[in-house]
Formats: structure tokens, sequence, C-alpha cells
């Protein structure tokens, strides 16, 4: 008898042990989560796996943004966002949004009443319903809706290697988590987005490096150090500075496991510990535009490389660089969007920036050509206080070509070879405001050198530089 | 019972049309063998011929990415409307060429090119000159430029030029330069001018 007990009782606890293992990993996977970032609201939402893809609830999205109502009537499932109309289907991709036909990646689905859709989709659906641009970050779950993003730039302190500073474009409050040689700092509720280059490195034997890591709806950045450091924030929560911990112990940098440190109130600031408030609008002065996007490639450069890539990156730096000279800067594609041409020159229009740099690049030639717009045949068809759409940069041609002017002269100044033209190329031509268009070629026949940091840095630093040559010109408060 | 006059009638139009259609399956076997090289490829108008005339062509060089007039001496038919047509296969014919210093697709050609007064000139290429051409601001630049420049230079009393393909509105010519609108003459003239110093 106790040979067969024996016998069904080690299947029996095996399977036990599987099953509580299997229960242990299940209930240790997180959550996934999509992050929105808006000028109403700061909020995340499930993301919900339905047939190997992500979904999310379209209502709850929409909710805390505007009015938004929903009536299931299957197979229909119509929703009103501030008076617009999108009709859904369920079970299928075909969807109709404000009288103009969509096709999602997937089918849209109904669950218990709840609309739920592909979250791939939302890059393409949202901007027709909000009515103005959204980024989404689809790996890391973020979604950006308007001119929300904070930016951010890091610099060792010029008068102490050892310290290293960071500024950002809207006031912060990340938990810092630390480990061996390292300090996180996480942003699970504040809009950061990357810089233009992940990896940072700093001419500091102290801090070397610095990384930006996006995941699961937050933002990370990791400050490599060989010694402990302890984090300071200052300028309102604008200023974040790292600085090796010497005497203080409140937030000093274990060397331990990976702990969380809060930050406490003594030889610190005291910091809120509340979600910050929702961002206030910021108001841009420029607006940076890396051409092309999504289906559009643009020019393929390469075998492997496309324009639309190359812009992204021009655009990222020229952020960067803007940013570090005084000058908020919004940068109309941070993803691989696709936007229209119109759908720019509107979201230019509506932003009432001062300057709009469209940036293209090239295999062709040599160096860097800008351009400002050649007007189309009928100038004169605006109508009082309306400007005709096809020749709303009339007004401004002045201020852009002063604009080129400086670029080409600082572009000159480092001894790289530029061309000032003019060109038929939309969206200019729709801008009110002063717009040029830098196309970038490479610098020799390397065709690879449109990728090198140092060109990057060379062409975006002297735009940066033209542009800020002429902001008083352009309108900014001296 | 049939009568007899009826029945040969009928076997005489049945034997009519079996004939009829041995010869017609014969002559479609015959068609189809026929070499290609054989179908006429020559242009409804005829050759233009007769005395040539010295025209200015605004050819564009990749190297430098330039614009630069050169003269031609090309027959030229006596109609407005040909002669702008002819005008620009000149100037197409340059760019199809081996040592092209600004090479089109294959198979790219002008359509037509329809003048319509007031100083409204309509230039239809077809969608080889498109669907090919290298995309890039510059480069659709140069070709656009260089189509118009040549065209209003030869062709007095032009305004505004419109360019299409296949007989449609296109956006863009290769993503870049714009094709939605017409063109301003002057404004190109003045391009052209830009576009004829490297610098």
């Amino acid at each position: 008898m106790p040979s067969i007990s024996r016998s069904w009782k080690t299947p029996v606890a095996g399977g036990l042990l599987l099953f509580l293992a299997v229960l242990l990993l299940s209930a240790a996977a997180p959550e996934k989560h999509l992050s929105i970032y808006s000028t109403a609201a700061n909020y995340s939402l499930p993301i919900i796996e339905r047939e190997g893809r992500d979904y999310v609830g379209l209502l709850e999205l929409l909710d805390p943004l505007g009015t938004v109502s929903a009536k299931s009537d299957p197979p229909r499932w119509r929703l009103r966002y501030n008076g617009v109309l999108s009709d859904f289907t369920v079970g299928s991709p075909r969807a109709r949004i404000q009288g103009r036909d969509a096709v999602l990646p997937a089918r849209f689905l109904l669950e218990n009443g709840r609309g739920l859709i592909p979250m791939a989709s939302l890059a393409s659906v949202l901007p027709r319903i909000l009515g103005g641009p959204v980024t989404m970050h689809e790996e890391s779950g973020r979604l950006f809706i308007g001119s929300v993003a904070t930016h951010f730039t890091a610099t060792v302190a010029p008068d102490d290697p050892s310290r290293l500073v960071f500024h950002f474009t809207a006031p912060v409050n990340p938990s810092v988590a630390t480990e061996a040689g390292k300090v996180h700092l996480n942003f699970s509720h504040e809009p950061i987005t990357a810089p233009a280059s992940p990896t940072l490195t700093f001419a500091s034997k102290v801090i070397p490096s610095a990384t930006y890591s996006e995941n699961n709806g937050a933002a990370q950045i990791t400050i490599t150090s060989g010694v402990p450091l302890i984090a300071s924030f200052s300028a309102d929560g604008r200023t974040v500075t790292l600085a090796p911990a010497k005497s203080q112990p409140a937030v000093a940098i274990a060397t331990g496991s990976p702990t969380s440190v809060p930050l406490q109130a003594g030889p610190l600031p005291q910091l809120p510990l509340a979600i910050p408030s929702p961002a206030v609008p910021r108001r841009y002065f420029a607006i940076v535009d890396a051409s092309h996007g999504g289906d559009d490639r643009g020019e393929a450069l390469s075998a492997t490389l496309a324009e639309k890539d190359v812009t992204l990156a021009f655009a990222r730096r020229l952020r960067q660089e803007l940013e570090s000279r005084g000058i908020p800067t919004l940068l109309l594609r941070d993803s691989d969007a696709n936007l229209s041409l119109d759908d720019r020159a509107i979201l230019v229009n509506t932003n009432h920036a001062a300057i709009y740099v469209s940036l293209h690049a090239a295999s062709s030639g040599h160096g860097v050509r800008l351009y400002t717009a050649l007007l189309p045949y009928g100038s004169d068809d605006d109508r009082g206080p309306f400007r005709g759409w096809t020749t709303a940069q009339q007004s401004s041609i002045a201020l852009s070509q002063a604009t080129a002017a400086s670029v080409v002269t600082q572009l000159k100044s480092l001894e790289v070879t530029v061309r000032n033209l003019t060109a038929p190329l939309r969206p200019l031509n729709s801008v009110v405001i002063a717009a040029i268009a830098v196309e970038i070629a490479p610098p020799a026949s390397e065709l690879s050198q449109l990728n090198s940091p140092d060109y990057q840095q060379l062409v975006t630093g002297a735009v940066a530089n033209g542009i800020g040559e002429v902001r008083y010109q352009l309108g900014a408060a001296p | 019972m049939i009568p007899r006059p009826l029945a040969i009638a009928v076997s005489v139009l049945l034997a009519a049309a079996l004939g009829m259609s041995l010869y017609a399956w014969r002559m479609r076997g015959r068609a189809a063998a026929a070499p290609l090289a054989a179908i006429d490829t020559r242009p409804v108008l005829p050759p233009v011929a007769g005395a040539t005339e010295r025209v200015t062509l605004f050819v564009a060089y990749d190297d430098l990415g330039v614009l630069h007039p050169q003269s031609a001496q090309i027959p030229l038919p006596s109609v407005r409307q040909q002669r702008a047509e002819e005008l620009l296969r000149s100037l197409v014919a340059v760019y199809l060429d081996k040592s092209s210093p600004h090479p089109l697709p294959p198979g790219a050609d002008i359509r037509s090119v329809y003048l319509v007064d007031p100083g409204l000139a309509v230039i239809d290429v077809n969608a080889a000159f498109a669907d090919g051409h290298r995309s890039g601001v510059l480069a659709e630049e140069l070709t656009v430029a260089s189509l118009i420049q040549t065209l209003s230079a030869n062709i007095p009393g032009i305004l505004r030029v419109k360019i299409l393909v296949e007989g449609k509105e296109r956006q863009t010519l290769a993503g870049h330069a714009d094709l939605s609108n017409f063109f301003d003459v002057s404004a190109i003239n003045q391009l052209s001018t830009q576009l004829q110093s490297a610098q």
C-alpha cells in the first residue's frame, strides 16, 4: 500500500509545484500600461492583449480630454468626441472618422460595451478625432497629445567636472533608484522625451555617461558613475544636479543591491511628493519638422538608409541645439508618424511660433542647401484678413529670406558648402510664419557621413546659431 | 417535310459560315505571328522637316546642381503648340542620352503641351517620367526649372505653367517638387538665374 500511495503522490506534488510556479510567474509579470500626456491631464490606461495585439479602450482614452459619448448598435459602435463623429464596425478594421474612411491595422473589438482599438492605430486615428498632432511611442506605451513633451539637456558643470546638470523644459519629479555604479531617474508621470542620442557621454571621469530609455509607460535616465552620487533639485524642479555624495547620507547612492531612495528634506530642497499638475501649454518659438515619415520614406539614400530616418535624427539634434540656446522648440514629428503636407502646415499655423524649419536629406551634391518658398502663380488671392492657402507665406517671405541668409552666413563661417535657393516645396508656401527648408547632403562623397554625429552637430549647431542671430527680428522678446 | 430549296439555301449558308470562320481563324494566326518590329510606331503627325531653328535649352547638371543655357539647332514645326512639344522632347532627349548630365528614367517622355490663352501652358508628362524620377529637393527642382525655363525662353507669352502626369494632377514630382499649383514663370526665371551659379 505505501508503494501505491507514493506512486500517485509524486505526480500530484509535481503538478501542484508547476501550478504554483505558473501562478507566481503570472503574478510577477507587470501589467502593461499606456501613459497619456496632454495639456488637459496626464494619465495611464491598462493595455489589453487580444489576438496577439495590444488594445486600449477608446472611450477611456478620450474621456479625460473632452466631451465624449459612445453608442453601441451592433455591429456599429459610434463615438462622438467634441462634435466629431466616428463610426467603427465591430470585428472589422474599417472605420469612418469625420466622414472619411480609415483602416485600422487590426479588427475593432467590443467587450462588455467597451470599444477596444488596436494601439498601433492610435497615431493615425487620434489626430483625426482630436484635430491635432499626437506622437505615439508604441513600443514603450507612451502617447503625447499636442505640444506637451518635456525636453532636457545634460551638461557637465564647467566649473566642476564632477557635477552633472540636467535642465528640463518643465518641472519634473522623478523617483530615484540606485544600484551598483548607477543612478536611475524614473519619470512615470512626466512627458520626458529622448535627447538626440539615447546615450550621452561627458568629459568627466566621475560621471562618464548617461542613457535614456523608455519602457511600459515610463521614461528613465540612467547615470553611470564610479562614486556615490547625490541628486538635488532646483529652479522649481526644472534642474536636477548630480554630484558626488561626500557626507550627505540622505540620497547617497548605495553600491549594493538596487534600492529606491526617496528624496527627503534636509540638506536638499523640499520636493513635492504629489504628481505635478498638468503641464501648462508651452509657447514655442521654433518648430522643427523632420520631413516624410511613415509610409513616405522620402529619398532612398542607400539600400538601408531612408531620408525619413536621417531627417528625424537631424531634427532631434536641432531641437536640442535650439533649446540649449534658450529657444523653445517643438518637434513636429518625433516618431515614424505619417503627416500630410497640409497637416504640417495646419499644425505650424495654429501653434503661433516664430520660425518653421523643414529638414530634408539628399544623396546628391555636397553640403547644405537652404530653401525659401517659391510661391505659385496667383500670390494675390488673399481675401481681407484671410490668406490664400497656397500663398500664405507671402507675408513672411522677407523674414524667411533673412533667416536663410543668417543660417547661410553661419554655415559658411564653418566652411560648410552651402547654397541659398527658392523651391516649390510644400508646405513652405502654406506657412504664415517665417519658413525655411534645409536639405542636407553629405559633406563629401561619403554618404555615411549623413549619420555622423559630428556632421549632424556641425550643421544643426550652425542652423541654430543662424536662427539665434535673427531671433529678435523674428519676434522674440529681447 | 422541309422544302428542297430551303434545305439547299441553309446548306449553302452553313458552308459559307464555316468557310469564313476558317479564313478568320487563319488571318488571326498570321496577325499574331507578325513580328512586333513591323508595327508602325511612327507618330500620326508628319515628322518635323524643313528648316531647323536655333533654340536655347536650359539643361540641368547634377554634378554641380546647376542649370545652364545651351544652344541647339532643331527642326520645329510652325504650329505654336507643336513647337512647344518638339522643344521639350528635344530637352528630354538630352536627358535620356547615355552621357546625360541629369538622367531621367528610361521611357520618360512629354505626352503633350497645351497652350491655353492667356499665358497658360500645360505640360503633360508620362508616368515613366515621374514614377522613376530621382527624389530630392534639388534634383526635382532642376527638372521642373529646366522644363519651364526652356519653354518660356523659346515660346513667348507664357506666364504660368501647370505640370500634369498622364493627364492628371499630382502632388509632387518624386516626393518634393510641388506640382499641385501653377508655376509662376517670372519666379522660375529668377530661380533659373540662381541655379546658373553653383554658389
